[in-house]
């Protein structure tokens, strides 16, 4: 009896919210595919006709949108793994005891609503705002000069949203990195250059991964940045699905439009688990 | 300078000081970088704490206009729907963090404990729930409840909750019931507690951190979270989701407050936490 009550355990566990996942993650993903094969409107109701021509029509009619939004992406991310590697390795390096505060200032912004600190954002880009208004008095910069609606706008807005999640995994992998093992490389005559390019670096490439990961998947969805910084000329895919699903009830492109951007993500992402493994994704995820 | 000075005393001539070779140049400015970028990532939090001061004479609250002043501190409460939707953010954050906690703590601690046909599959999908776009998973649960002929609303939103932080929950158990010592439980086996007394009594005590912080977790996503909630709320206005609609009229500085408030509770809880943990860790 005991035995039996043993092997149930983990599943008795798991059930609750194994069950809770498989409704309101699996299920809902499965009835957003089918929806995107079907024909209809949302007075007259659905009809599922393995209409895939709505993805055709879908992708070419926003093709724009959505390779904008891959390549907005893939900038925000390489831009940060510059901006974060040096942070990520002084504070490992040097941080010495104040490691902790250090990545405590790191993770201010998340003390701060994702759309409030966006919108602090705004003000400062605006051009009434303190930012800018102060230089165009002075006649540092010309009246024409905006920031708002352009793309360094939204790719800034973005970079600074997600600066912390490149930050961490870069620093939890340096962090790993067992000092003797530079040592060792120093005491075989290797230049610091060289122990960085051949030991540091290497090491340190599982958190730069991770830090892509978390990075590229939410900047390249992204709206709220592209709404508020943005303009008419850096609209991305998820304003696209967004205003498709609130707005004008487009339910089958919505969908379609969705299922691609989670396709071409998602098909990066396992890529890199296969590769590398979910634990370190996993660890840095859950900080 | 002084220790190269000074000579060594004799017992440590034998064994060499640790070197810490890896030390590369330019570490003078990678520290002063660390700060403009720490400084840069503080510039919007000083703009919405400074702006709570603000005096506006229209609706946008985005030009400076002194003298600074402390009426929107006494009139934070002054806008209803405002109001409104801090406490709805705060009643969904609470409830879906408990479900959450208790649901995710059941699965952190059977991956982390036992071996098990399905482990896989579950860890399969915990790491898609945790990687995949909020866009996506708030489109798709539109599409699931408008398929059902649902209205998105209250329940809706609170359903969404609890599934985008199960994951997290049981992350954070999971490694913790991984470190788990396990001859503590058997020694207060031997001591014959029954498997029932020993996990009540041993196992869930030293749990009860990384389930609390688990929960942290759940209660700051949910409270934080736009882009699920602007597909799932309905109606139901959260702070986010209030911000956002407001975005198009102007923002009340009230806004800049409440931000502003929320921030200094925040990081009062996480410094507190930090104090509060430091002896243990000490120990470990």
């Amino acid at each position: 009896m005991n035995r039996v009550k043993r092997a149930l355990a983990p599943y008795l566990l798991v059930l609750p919210g194994g069950l809770w996942l498989l409704l309101f993650f699996v299920v809902p993903m499965a009835t957003m595919l089918s929806l995107s094969l079907q024909e209809g409107d949302i007075v007259n109701g659905y009809v599922f006709t393995g209409h895939w021509q709505t993805y055709v029509e879908a992708i070419s009619d926003y093709q724009t949108q959505l390779i904008r939004s891959l390549v907005y992406g893939a900038i925000t991310s390489v831009i940060l793994i510059v901006l974060a590697f040096p942070v990520a390795y002084w504070i490992a390096f040097y941080g010495g005891k104040k490691k902790a505060i250090y990545l405590f200032l790191i993770l201010l912004p998340f003390f701060v609503s994702f759309v409030l600190r966006t919108i602090s954002w705004r003000m400062l880009l605006t051009d009434d705002g303190v930012l800018l208004h102060p230089l165009k008095e002075a006649g540092l910069l010309s009246s024409g000069f905006h920031l708002l609606g352009t793309p360094t706008a939204v790719i800034g807005g973005l970079v600074y949203n997600f600066l912390p999640f490149m930050v961490l995994p870069i620093y939890v992998a340096l962090e790993r990195i067992d000092p003797r093992v530079v040592e060792a490389a120093r005491d075989l005559y290797a230049s610091p250059a060289t122990a960085f390019r051949k030991v540091i670096f290497p090491l340190a490439l599982p958190g730069v991964f991770a830090g892509v990961l978390m990075t590229f998947v939410p900047a390249s969805s992204d709206y709220v940045n592209s709404e508020l910084l943005g303009g008419t000329s850096t609209t991305m895919i998820g304003q696209v699905i967004q205003s498709k699903f609130l707005h004008t009830s487009d339910y089958p492109t919505a969908s379609a439009l969705a299922f691609s951007l989670m396709a071409v993500l998602l098909l990066g992402v396992f890529a890199y688990a296969r590769a590398l493994g979910t634990e370190d994704v996993m660890k840095v995820a859950a900080r | 300078m002084t220790q190269t000075l000074i000579p060594a005393p004799p017992a440590s001539e034998t064994r060499p000081a640790p070197r810490r070779r890896f030390r590369i140049g330019g570490a003078r400015v990678m520290h002063f970088y660390t700060w403009l970028l720490i400084a840069w990532l503080a510039l919007p939090i000083l703009v919405m704490i400074l702006f709570g001061f603000n005096n506006p004479s229209g609706r946008y609250n985005q030009t400076w206009q002194g003298p600074p002043t402390l009426k929107w501190y006494r009139d934070l409460f002054a806008l209803p729907d405002l109001t409104d939707a801090l406490i709805a953010s705060l009643v969904v954050a609470v409830i879906s963090s408990l479900v959450s906690g208790a649901l995710g703590t059941g699965i952190g601690y059977a991956l982390g404990r036992y071996r098990f046909r399905g482990a896989g599959a579950t860890n399969l999908v915990m790491f898609a729930a945790i990687s995949s776009p909020e866009l996506v998973m708030g489109a798709s649960l539109l599409t699931l409840f408008v398929s059902m002929g649902v209205g998105p609303g209250w329940t809706t939103l609170t359903i969404a909750h609890v599934m985008f932080s199960i994951a997290f929950v049981a992350t954070v158990v999971r490694a913790r019931v991984v470190t788990l010592d396990r001859s503590i439980e058997e020694a207060a086996a031997d001591l014959g507690a029954n498997a029932w007394t020993t996990f009540w009594k041993v196992t869930f005590p030293i749990l009860l951190p990384a389930i609390f912080s688990g929960v942290m977790l759940a209660f700051a996503l949910s409270i934080d979270d736009f882009v699920i909630s602007n597909f799932t709320a309905g109606n139901v206005q959260t702070f986010p989701l209030w911000i956002w609609g407001s975005t198009r009229v102007g923002l009340p500085p009230q806004v800049n407050v409440m931000g502003t408030l929320i921030f200094a509770v925040g990081v009062l809880i996480a410094v507190i936490a930090n104090l509060r943990s430091r002896p243990r860790k000490q120990q470990d």
